[in-house]
């Protein structure tokens, strides 16, 4: 019988980044692997400094030019996006994966009315004849649930509020009908009513589309209510990645037992509320240990020291430790 | 750490970085200290002239050559340091005092203070600025105290705005209302929350200024509105020395107007290196 | 229990774009007679107490007041309206101008949200620390030093960071610094504006356990401003729902949250989300809040996107009403009391 295995939307393997900077090389990302399946929306977790953001600026190829891929792939389909040619990441950008960022105002262009910069996008990405473009941005804009969207496409970014660019930017990462997009914390910073309806809108399109989407934050509980799996990432590490309810029942890396424990929702007062022991390492050292969460770790043991044990391909549930939770 | 101590191993970085920082700012101790030993080092008089020896050209006796008196050029352009230096010091030491504290007190208090210095600023900007220095040095008397108060006041608009601008940026900003909080009136916040950060931006400016205030001084010397001879003043040895460029005997304006060029030259490169220094490294 | 600060119709209105200059306002009186500008209604007929040794909550979204409200009771601002009575005294009397040398300047502190920009980007830990002792206090040389490194340790700061920047210090450690700066000074009341909010969720847990710790040993009363529900509930005795400038609803956090009256506070609830939870179909608000200038006395300020709407709400603005120990300011409020 033929053995069918869907080609996932986007593969990342063993990528690997270092930032040089004054004070050292700071070995952001080592080694994280994951993968998103086409239609199906992930969550990467993680706390500050644990290169959830760095993962995917380095897989859409816009990483600060102090940093530096010294492995690893990014297949997207039969493309490598870390080793492709700027040509082709500008051709795939836009078409087949597209980025939405934390503060729309910064991701906007401030001189130019939103619907022209909608139509931009379709008229690079989306094969639409300029003619027809401003027509149809004014539906990417109905779409997006921005009222008298005839109005609003002559508008600038700052005559509309906060949640309103929040939806011109999906406007435009969606115009040209990606089948990825990354979402780098898209709503933290807004009202938590804003941010439900934003998260509705994208996971709605998402679905429309048949859209994959790798959902980037540092709310586990948020995380938790959109997304099927989770990738849990501490100090440059991917730590667990299991399905989301899985993930919650039973986690099994230590990392995730205690930032499920710190989260407030999760206790019924304070006092039952747990911090994480310790503190991140420092990326810039020489002598991180192979496991660099052991050094605050409760569980650790000698064993711990050893290479991070490799992770079976068929698992559905992963984790990164020699001790995990049983 | 203490401030001084991180200042100064930011600075070697800073240096070290950039080399051409490091030039510029091994030139600028140069400058500084032509202008403090100067007189006491030069070989010649610079005011002794010696008619027998006028217009010699460069030569084993006279570095740079004599003019038409006989003075010693060499010894003129370096005793000249210390006064190009001190008028370009005051200019900006009086503009910093002048519209650094106009503007900082515009950009807090906003209402009429910020009116007033904005229409004052205005009338400045009005004029051609160099029109202006003449105007005021023509009026007040060709003395350098006018000369340094006239380029302050050119100078001004331009401080005041940079000044105004910043302080009205950190005037909502969450330290002045926890200072509120803390028990300072308006005041203290404004010269020890505020004043503190507007001084490193409008030091780089000052550096840049330096140079400006020279050539100020240097073009108003030339048109006879400046220093008065005999003063040994880079703007006026250029202007008596050019009647002499077509004669041949250039190094009358040459040397003059190098020093002239070397300083304002070192002056801007300084205002580049200050500039990276205080601004985004200083911030992260 | 005794109340500390009684805040009574309190209002702050703010001019649509600014004060008008001298020449604007003649240009008004010329061409029509003295009109009212429109204003802005930050905050509008706010009563509430905060008791002794109590945890107050206050949620609400951006716009609705909360910001310009706590401002207003720090007396950083002026009220428009109202009155504030801290203890037997009332503060509105005094112009926030001149309250920075008043003797009680140091009963009322602030915790800002973002730590890294309170603190003056020039001062040291320590200078931060010591600011409000100069000044409030007087306090100088030995003795002065002895109280920062007191009050660091009470608050979990390491001495060594005091000659640090805020450049060189963690979020972590800033949000203790502001704390520190804080409570330096003893007040009896502290106003902590989303002290949490800029902070990761394993920081956060550290920080507020801190807070709590703080509370019991000093015996102070804070005033908790914040958007995250679920903080809120951890730590606050009562919480007070803003919206557009109301209060909308108050009583005991967890009975809010639990079972919500008002139809705001109620979708709020539902936004949040919940550890393990699916999102299910969810009350949602549909447009955009109302314009908080001028606006209509005799509507409800949730009209409009209130899924329970009808004409009555807009002839009529629902009076914050009293069912126990709850009050809620809405039409409906008896459709939505517990019945089992």
């Amino acid at each position: 019988m033929a053995h069918m295995t869907a080609v996932p939307a986007l593969n990342v393997e063993g990528l690997t980044v270092e930032f040089r900077t004054r004070s050292g090389i700071v070995r952001a990302l080592d080694n994280v692997s994951f993968s998103v399946e086409k239609g199906e929306t992930i969550a990467l977790v993680g706390e500050s400094g644990s290169g959830k953001s760095v993962t995917a600026y380095a897989v859409m190829g816009i990483l600060d030019p102090a940093g530096r891929v010294t492995a690893g792939r990014a297949m997207l389909g039969g493309l490598d996006l870390l080793a492709a040619k700027p040509s082709q990441l500008a051709d795939v950008r836009g078409r087949e994966i597209a980025m939405i960022f934390q503060n729309p105002r910064t991701a906007l262009n401030p001189i130019r009315p939103v619907g022209r910069q909608i139509a931009d996008v379709l008229i690079r990405h989306g094969n639409v004849p300029r003619n027809e473009a401003p027509a149809q941005a004014i539906e990417m804009l109905r779409a997006v649930g921005i009222t008298d969207p005839v109005r609003r496409a002559k508008a600038y970014p700052f005559e509309m509020s906060g949640g309103m660019c929040q939806r011109v930017m999906i406007a435009i990462a969606l115009a040209a009908k990606p089948s990825l997009l990354i979402a780098d914390e898209p709503t933290t910073g807004l009202d938590v009513t804003t941010q439900a309806v934003i998260m509705d809108l994208v996971s709605d399109l998402a679905k429309d589309l048949g859209m994959a989407t790798i959902f980037i934050t540092h709310d586990l509980a948020l995380a938790g209510q959109r997304s099927a799996r989770i990738v849990v990432m501490h100090a440059g590490h991917v730590v667990e990645v299991a399905p989301t309810k899985e993930l919650f029942a039973h986690p099994r890396h230590p990392y995730t037992a205690e930032l499920i424990a710190a989260t407030p929702d999760a206790a019924a007062s304070l006092d039952q509320l747990a911090s994480i022991p310790g503190s991140l390492p420092d990326l810039r050292r020489v002598d991180l240990p192979n496991c660099r969460y052991s050094e605050r770790c409760p569980r650790k043991t000698d064993e711990c020291d050893r290479p991070l044990p490799r992770p079976d391909p068929g698992a559905t549930h992963i984790v990164a430790c020699w001790n995990p939770l049983p | 750490m203490t401030a001084l101590a991180a200042t100064a191993r930011h600075a070697r970085y800073v240096i070290a970085e950039n080399p051409v920082t490091g030039f510029a700012f091994a030139l600028f101790v140069l400058i500084v200290l032509a202008a403090v030993f100067g007189p006491h080092i030069v070989p010649y008089n610079p005011l002794s002239s010696d008619t027998a020896e006028a217009l010699q050209p460069p030569n084993m006796h006279h570095w740079f050559g004599t003019d038409q008196l006989g003075r010693d050029v060499f010894s003129r352009v370096i005793v000249a340091t210390r006064l190009d230096f001190f008028i370009a010091v005051a200019s900006v030491a009086l503009v910093f005092l002048m519209g650094g504290l106009a503007g900082v007190a515009a950009g807090f208090f906003g209402g009429w203070t910020d009116r007033i210095v904005g229409r004052i600023a205005d009338t400045i900007m009005a004029f051609p600025l160099f029109v202006l220095a003449m105007g005021i040095v023509a009026a007040l008397g060709n003395t350098v105290q006018n000369i340094v108060l006239a380029t302050a006041i050119v100078n001004f608009p331009l401080y005041a705005r940079i000044a105004r601008a910043e302080a009205n940026v950190r005037r909502e900003a969450g330290f002045v209302e926890a200072a509120r909080l803390s028990g300072n009136s308006d005041w203290r916040i404004l010269a020890f929350q505020i004043l503190p950060n507007v001084f490193p931006i409008l030091v780089v400016q000052m550096s840049l200024t330096m140079g400006y205030a020279i050539l100020n001084a240097a073009g108003l010397s030339f048109i006879g509105l400046g220093v008065r001879p005999p003063t040994p003043e880079w703007g006026i040895m250029v202007a008596e020395g050019s009647a002499f460029m077509v004669s041949g005997e250039w190094w009358n304006a040459f040397f003059p107007g190098a020093a002239l060029m070397v300083a304002v030259f070192c002056f801007n490169l300084l205002g580049d290196g200050l500039r990276d220094m205080v601004d985004p490294r200083r911030r992260t | 229990m005794t109340v500390l600060l009684d805040v009574a119709e309190f209002s702050k209105l703010f001019p649509v774009g600014g004060v008008p200059g001298p020449i604007a306002r003649l240009r008004r009186r010329f061409a029509g007679g003295p009109e009212k500008l429109p204003k802005v209604y930050a905050v509008d007929d706010v009563s509430f107490v905060i008791n002794e040794g109590e945890t107050v909550g206050l949620v609400g979204e951006s716009g609705c007041g909360k910001s310009t409200l706590v401002r207003a009771l720090t007396r950083l601002i002026d009220a428009s309206d109202g009155s504030v009575k801290f203890g037997p005294r009332e503060l509105s009397l005094t112009p926030s101008r001149d309250f920075a040398r008043d003797p009680d300047r140091a009963r009322i502190q602030m915790v800002f949200q973002d730590a890294g920009d309170s603190i003056n980007p020039r001062f040291t830990a320590f200078d931060a620390i010591a600011d409000p002792l100069r000044r409030l206090r007087k306090m100088r040389g030995k003795a002065l030093t002895q109280r920062v490194e007191v009050v660091a340790s009470q608050c979990g700061l390491p001495l060594q960071f005091l000659s640090r920047f805020p450049h060189q210090l963690s979020g972590g450690q800033r949000a203790r610094v502001g704390i520190a700066r804080a409570i330096a000074v003893e007040p009896d009341l502290l106003v902590l504006d989303e002290p949490t909010a800029a902070l990761d969720v394993s920081v956060q847990v550290v920080i507020l356990q801190l807070l709590q710790r703080l509370k019991h040993e000093f015996g102070m009363s804070y005033l908790f401003v914040s958007h995250d529900l679920s903080v809120v509930r951890l730590l606050c005795d009562r919480v007070l729902v803003m919206y557009l400038g109301k209060i909308v609803e108050a009583g005991p956090a967890a009975e809010v949250f639990a079972h919500p009256l008002h139809p705001y506070t109620q979708a709020l609830v539902a936004a949040v989300p919940r550890l393990g939870e699916n999102v299910t179909e969810r009350l949602r608000l549909t447009g955009e809040p109302m314009s908080p200038i001028d606006p209509d006395p005799k509507v409800c300020r949730f009209s409009g996107r209130c899924p329970r709407g009808t004409d009555a709400c807009k002839t009529a603005m629902p009076a914050l009403r009293r069912f126990g120990h709850r009050q809620v300011a809405c039409h409906f409020a008896e459709e939505f009391l517990v019945q089992p």
